[in-house]
């Protein structure tokens, strides 16, 4: 396997609602800020491209089309998509440099999620037979696993609490994010339950917004003289659709692609989580046995703004702008999909 | 007049796939079980009775077909409190959604239990079918599940 190497990485601010702006509009400044970081110029400088996005976001079938306009549709590119978050579009591309068909690559993914109920537009995606018809919404799904939990005492409020105070303390440094403040466990405790035996603070909010990274190989990286983080392995895993059949307090997916991508080849300083919910955080960090020396989500993570196709990506980004700044060596990220962590993905990244 | 930067423009539209689809031997089996009030689990590789039936196993991905008729009884494994139903969803008060484990099924299934109140929702609790009044052969044909009582 090649050592492949992010080179740049931008995001947007996690909005609530963009208004007017479409998705053209929020993909544009990312696209460019990402190439213009190492100098290039347009999507022509990348030998391959690809995105990540969900038509029933739009609403409209092929609609991720629209979002090549970002490009500039002339001259023709290589150019691929998956409708999945945008992490999966790094995998893709990943691949592609892995069997030598390309040596470089842009990703980015977007979503705007304000248009429609994101928890009953992603039911969308769920089985259509035994699931879909029931309207059952992602929230309520998430619930159904943290009472699991709880039920089980592999954790307490208390510490899903915990998860959130964490998350929105670590978000006031974060420039993009959505909602951040400084809340102590008792203050969030003192709520009352939004969909029990969650409290609103433990979901993530619904977010607008855009990422893309650049992508290639370090051996293009070292000619360009650019900074780099190392991708030094990346794997994903699924598990069954049918929810009643999984072991919900636990994330095997993610321990599988986490054993796969070599997290634990060596200790990790840091780790960006996909985790909508506040207890799946917990699940994830015990799956991947990371103790209390890693530092978890520093940007905050998705309870302070998850824009739906992108965060997976920005977990990556966020863990390869630390690793480029110096902050950190080794450090892995995490993309989920589908509900209740049934799909995850994991990359571990090094510094130079 | 207003801000063209920020005014949206809307316009109603409603997306229809105007074709059919079968449901094949497995899916379709519980589905018109359900029409005439019954269900059916199908053996999954390792023994284990999965509800409702799927196609190929979750873990050995072996294809199924060993149907296991089912009680129209069960105990709630998990549950969650919908307080504030959203639009869409198919009752229009407070319910929770739960993991029902039926007698006879080894492995739960998701839908609704129409309780009343959070407060009568119990993990282990027993529920039963409440049945549609027309069946049609459809997962809504389970109308929702409700607290069961045994006598004494």
């Amino acid at each position: 396997m090649k050592d492949i190497a992010v080179i740049a990485f931008s995001q947007s601010d996690s909005v609530a609602d963009a208004g007017a702006n479409n998705e053209v509009e929020l993909i544009m400044p990312v696209v460019s800020d990402a190439l213009g970081q190492v100098g290039f110029k347009s999507a022509q400088d990348v030998d391959f491209t690809c995105s990540g996005s969900c038509d029933y976001l739009q609403g409209a079938a092929f609609a991720f089309v629209s979002g090549v306009d970002a490009l500039g549709a002339v001259p023709p590119i290589k150019e691929s998509h998956v409708e999945m978050d945008a992490a999966w579009a790094l995998y893709e591309s990943w691949l592609k440099i892995q069997m030598g068909q390309a040596e470089s690559a842009l990703i980015y993914g977007f979503g705007k999620s304000s248009p429609g109920e994101l928890p009953h537009v992603l039911t969308l995606q769920m089985d259509p037979y035994y699931v879909a018809p029931l309207w059952a919404d992602t929230i309520g799904m998430a619930a159904l696993q943290a009472r699991t939990m709880l039920d089980a005492g592999a954790i307490t409020e208390e510490d899903m609490a915990n998860v959130v105070s964490r998350s929105r303390r670590n978000a006031l440094s974060n420039p993009h994010a959505q909602l951040s403040g400084d809340y102590d466990v008792e203050t969030l405790l003192a709520e009352d339950t939004y969909l029990s035996p969650l409290r609103r603070h433990d979901c993530c909010p619904s977010s607008d917004g855009a990422s893309a990274m650049v992508i290639c190989t370090v051996e293009r990286a070292r000619e360009m003289g650019v900074k780099y983080a190392v991708i030094r392995g990346i794997d994903h895993r699924i598990e069954t659709h049918h929810l009643g059949a999984r072991d919900l307090t636990v994330s095997s997916s993610t321990r599988t692609a986490g054993e796969r991508a070599g997290v634990f080849e060596a200790p990790v300083e840091v780790a960006e989580l996909y985790a909508p919910f506040s207890h799946q955080e917990l699940i994830l960090s015990r799956s991947l046995d990371l103790d209390g020396d890693v530092d978890i989500n520093p940007s905050g993570g998705v309870l302070a703004g998850n824009m739906m196709m992108a965060s997976g990506l920005s977990r990556i980004g966020e863990v390869a702008q630390r690793i480029m700044a110096g902050d950190y060596q080794r450090g892995l990220a995490h993309a989920t999909s589908g509900a209740c962590l049934q799909h995850n993905l994991v990359t571990v990244l090094e510094g130079v | 007049m207003s801000d063209p930067q920020t005014e949206v423009l809307s316009q109603a539209f409603e997306l229809g796939f105007t074709y059919t689809r079968s449901t094949g031997p497995i899916v379709g089996r519980f589905l018109t079980g359900l029409r005439d009030r019954q269900i059916v689990g199908i053996r999954g590789s390792d023994g284990r009775v999965i509800v409702p039936p799927m196609e190929y196993d979750p873990v050995t991905a072996a294809a199924l077909d060993e149907f296991v008729p089912v009680g129209q009884r069960g105990e709630v494994t998990t549950w969650s409190w919908v307080k504030y139903p959203r639009e869409k969803h198919l009752l229009d008060h407070p319910f929770a959604w739960a993991l029902i484990q039926l007698d006879g099924a080894d492995i739960p299934m998701l839908h609704m239990v129409d309780a009343g109140d959070e407060s009568v929702m119990k993990t282990g609790m027993k529920v039963e079918v409440r049945w549609a009044d027309e069946p049609r052969g459809h997962i809504s044909d389970i109308a929702c599940f409700v607290p069961f009582v045994e006598e004494a």
